[in-house]
């Protein structure tokens, strides 16, 4: 798999350097150093957010939630920090982190113990969340000018050269990467996403595994929802509409699969950025929003078409692909 | 039971082949066909030819390129280089459906089947009859399924789900599924792997009627007496090579495995003695709602206890509830004089009880993982430092064991799922032997497993008895478990139907403990 995976980031990393290389000569100073920062910075919370969906997909799970819990939870950090201004940020973002995982532990519980199936259960608490979000604020917002200034300027501070907020998911992607790799916990995530049977068969708890990979990613959006917060200076019902698709769009796109157990950090850290410089150059090139939103679907479709056959040259596998569309047809 | 094997095998001689080439034409036949993987060169300018009427024995040791000759002739992988010639003419077969189309069905090896479909549904999927308003035609799917399984002297009934089916009546199914049908060449990979004396007794009926009707039958197995019962030619494979082939009656199994192995392999590896110690484990009244009811039996130090029967005895269903994968009714479990309550696999590994589950792939292994990960998945407590994995520990556990069990593979690091089905096996065993346990339930160690690598596994196991583990041997193959078990428990419909001490136990006791007749 290793070498598959290798060959394939590989790739997606030499198509990503020739879309900048391309949207370089459309638009001077595209590929210039202070713009591809710019690109990383922007596109740090979609990787924190792809590489909590992705813990959730490599246990054949998904997490639709995200977004609503980004919202939620960033709405009542947002208002927490406009009124009680002297609460320390570490306080904030302790909140953020703790508020997100218990959203996110409540979809773990009902996958775990009511064995309700993922995407039902997220595609409920997706609504319920973002609800909540209404609910608390009334349907008002929280602007700049409520927040403080150490709420809003932590992230933007640049730290040896990059913004703080960058900083953050690069200690994400290595703790991410730490966690899936060297853990007992990465590799019962693996397991029970290659192959649940054989994972109980293992002495797996494959509900506590999933629970837990649900606790992680609620976590991540509760991370999340304070960057997004103070990076756009603004909270309200409707923020991160959407999101939780383009995280899992990410991950598809960086090989991570949908069937659960295959996938790398690597991966979904590219698929990522891939997002993150289409979005991001197809504004400067002069193309209009709605034909952006097309753009960039045809383009994902594409990704996945790539991938897909991918995964169909790796034989064996075949044989179930085969058989698979043979009962739908 | 020997007696009627004999019987049969006069009848098949009397074909008109004697001499050396057969003077028919072949309906098929394969020139100088390449597989390449990356990294591995499956299949090296091999060429075979399938005769009407006749059935060719493909043999190899695991990893030899056997399933993907099988894989290439259904059209699931395109060859590298290579033509087949059908009726002497050249085909290519660019889909699953092309090969069907051109009169070719196969029992896979790893078998693909569905869980949540019916019986009926498994068996004709893909190429369902139709009504006259090209709806599907339940009654005759439903009709058809009930002939073809009864062929197999099974009479499952073709509407319920194929999750409600014990191991061996999938394969049924599976085998149903090849003969449904309309084919001129008919391949088995491994056809036998999951039955028992008297279902292969059933399928090698159907053989010969196919025989009859002049198919081509491509028919793959690492149990020579079985080859030799039912194949009129041969066909050895060697690392991807075609090492010789030729009429199998004249050629004694002695040379097959030189040409096979390069090497002289007895059958079954001798039993060491081993020094047989106090009780270890002991189970008193086992019982489980439908499949199995009142079993005790006792388990001691260095002992290898022998559980064998016919398929759907309960033998595999006792294992999985000793192991804690389903729950027992009744009864209660003793381990080194403390009794002991298993919930769930975890405390069954926890107390040192460890399965090695008959159908590997399913309840074994993670296809998609490195075989190093999957060895080691039971093991991380021992390979993990402070809670961390260790990647350089588990490469040295995994190591030690597929060098014990010979495990063919191009390195630990790839996808389990890119291995021939032999070495995925091999696989599943060293998972579970690497955890070091107190008492290991093997069911069916040896299926799939070639003969050299056979003994192996049997030098192995006889050494882990020796060493002061337990051991519960499910095997449908007699010879295993005459050579191996110190004692040998009989199951029959789920009830305890003898208990032999080696000394006493031999294939007739057993045979007739196991169907009842005496
Ligand atoms: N999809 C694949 N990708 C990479 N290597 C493969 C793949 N399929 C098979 N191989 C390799 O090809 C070789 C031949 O495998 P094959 O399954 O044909 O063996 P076999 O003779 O059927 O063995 P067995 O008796 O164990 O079933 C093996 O080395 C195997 O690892
Ligand atoms: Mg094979």
């Amino acid at each position: 798999m290793t070498k598959l995976l290798k060959s394939r980031e590989l790739l997606l990393s030499g198509i990503i350097a020739l879309m900048i290389a391309g949207f370089a000569t459309r638009a001077e100073g595209f590929a210039e150093p202070g713009n591809l920062v710019n690109i990383f910075n922007d596109t740090s919370i979609l990787i924190i957010l792809a590489l909590a969906q992705m813990t959730v997909i490599l246990t054949k799970s998904i997490d639709l939630s995200v977004a609503a819990n980004l919202a939620f939870t960033g709405m009542a950090v947002a208002m927490t920090n406009a009124a009680f201004p002297d609460l320390p940020l570490v306080l904030l973002i302790l909140m953020a982190l703790g508020i997100g995982a218990a959203l996110g532990a409540i979809n773990g519980f009902l996958v775990w113990i009511l064995q309700i199936p993922p995407i039902v259960v997220t595609l409920g608490t997706l609504t319920i969340y973002r609800g909540m979000a209404f609910v608390l604020s009334g349907g008002g917002w929280v602007n700049a000018h409520q927040m403080t200034p150490t709420f809003l300027n932590v992230p933007r501070t640049v730290f040896l050269g990059l913004p703080i907020l960058s900083w953050v998911a690069i200690a994400v992607v290595l703790g991410m990467g730490f966690l899936l790799t060297r853990t007992p916990f990465g590799r019962s995530a693996y397991a029970s996403g290659g192959n649940p049977t054989a994972a109980v068969y293992a002495g797996i708890d494959i509900g506590r595994t999933r629970f837990f990979a649900f606790v992680l990613s609620g976590a991540m959006a509760g991370l999340c929802s304070y960057l997004w917060v103070s990076r756009y200076a603004v909270a309200y019902v409707d923020i991160a509409a959407g999101f939780e698709l383009d995280s899992v769009a990410a991950c598809v796109i960086g090989g991570i699969s949908i069937a659960g157990g295959i996938g790398s950090v690597a991966g979904a850290v590219l698929g990522s950025l891939f997002l993150g410089v289409i979005k991001n150059a197809l504004p400067v090139i002069g193309i209009s929003p709605f034909a952006q939103m097309a753009i960039s679907g045809v383009v994902i479709i594409l990704a996945v078409v790539f991938n897909a056959r991918a995964e169909a040259k790796k034989g064996r596998i075949i044989l179930r692909d085969r058989a698979a569309t043979e009962v739908t047809a | 039971m020997k007696s009627t094997m004999n019987a049969v095998a006069p009848m098949t001689l009397n074909t008109p082949l004697a001499n050396q080439t057969p003077n028919l034409a072949p309906i098929l036949e394969m020139r100088g066909i390449s597989q390449i993987f990356p990294g591995v060169k499956a299949l090296d300018q091999v060429s075979i030819s399938l005769y009407p009427g006749q059935v060719t024995a493909l043999i190899g040791e695991n990893g030899a390129g056997k399933s993907t000759l099988v894989k290439i002739l259904t059209g699931i992988y395109r060859p590298t280089e290579g033509e087949i010639l059908l009726d002497g003419k050249p085909v290519q077969f660019a889909s699953a459906q092309a090969a069907i189309d051109a009169g070719v069905t196969a029992i896979h090896q790893e078998t693909v089947l569905f869980d949540e479909l019916t019986v009926g549904e498994n068996i004709f999927l893909g190429h369902a009859p139709r009504t006259r308003f090209r709806t599907i035609d339940w009654r005759t799917i439903n009709a058809r399924s009930r002939e073809l399984l009864q062929q197999l002297e099974s009479d499952i009934d073709p509407t319920i789900r194929l999750k409600d089916l014990s191991i061996a009546q999938r394969h049924l199914v599976a085998i149903a599924r090849a003969l449904s049908v309309e084919a001129r060449i008919v391949i088995m990979d491994e056809p036998t792997a999951a039955l028992s004396r008297k279902e292969i007794d059933d399928l090698f009926r159907i053989v010969e009627g196919l025989k009859r009707q002049g198919k081509a039958i491509l028919f793959i197995s690492h149990k020579f007496d079985e080859l030799y019962e039912i194949a009129e030619n041969f066909a050895v494979f060697r690392d991807g090579k075609a090492v010789g082939h030729g009429r199998l009656k004249e050629t004694p199994q002695g040379e097959i495995v030189r040409l096979m192995v390069g090497r002289d392999v007895h059958d079954v590896f001798p039993k060491v003695e081993a020094e047989i110690g106090p009780v270890v484990l002991s189970v008193q009244g086992y019982s489980h709602p439908t499949e199995f009811r009142d079993i005790s039996f006792e388990l001691k130090r260095g002992e290898i206890l022998g559980v064998y029967g016919l398929i759907g005895a309960g033998r595999s269903e006792l294992c999985q509830s000793l192991f804690g994968i389903t729950r027992p009714s009744a009864g209660r479990l003793t381990l080194e004089g403390q009794p002991v309550e298993i919930r769930s696999a975890q405390d069954a590994i926890a107390a040192g009880i460890v399965y090695v589950p008959e159908e590997r792939g399913r309840h074994g292994l993670a296809l998609p993982m490195p075989i190093y990960q999957n060895m080691t998945l039971p093991s991380l407590a021992k390979t993990s430092r402070s809670g961390f994995l260790k990647a350089a520990n588990e490469l040295a556990l995994a190591r030690q064991y597929a060098e014990r069990l010979d495990l063919r593979a191009a390195a630990l690091s790839v996808p389990v799922g890119t291995l021939s089905g032999g070495n995925q096996q091999k696989v599943v065993i060293g998972k579970w032997l690497a955890t070091q346990p107190k008492v290991i339930i093997l069911d069916e160690p040896t299926k799939g497993i070639d003969i050299g690598s056979k003994a192996a596994v049997h030098g192995f196991i006889s050494e882990l008895a020796s060493q002061g583990l337990s051991i519960i041997m499910v095997s449908s193959e007699l010879p295993e478990v005459l050579g191996m078990s110190d004692r040998i428990m009989v199951m029959r419909e789920g009830l305890m139907a003898g208990f032999y001490d080696r000394s006493e136990a031999t294939a007739e006791t057993l045979v007739r403990a196991a169907t009842g007749n005496a």
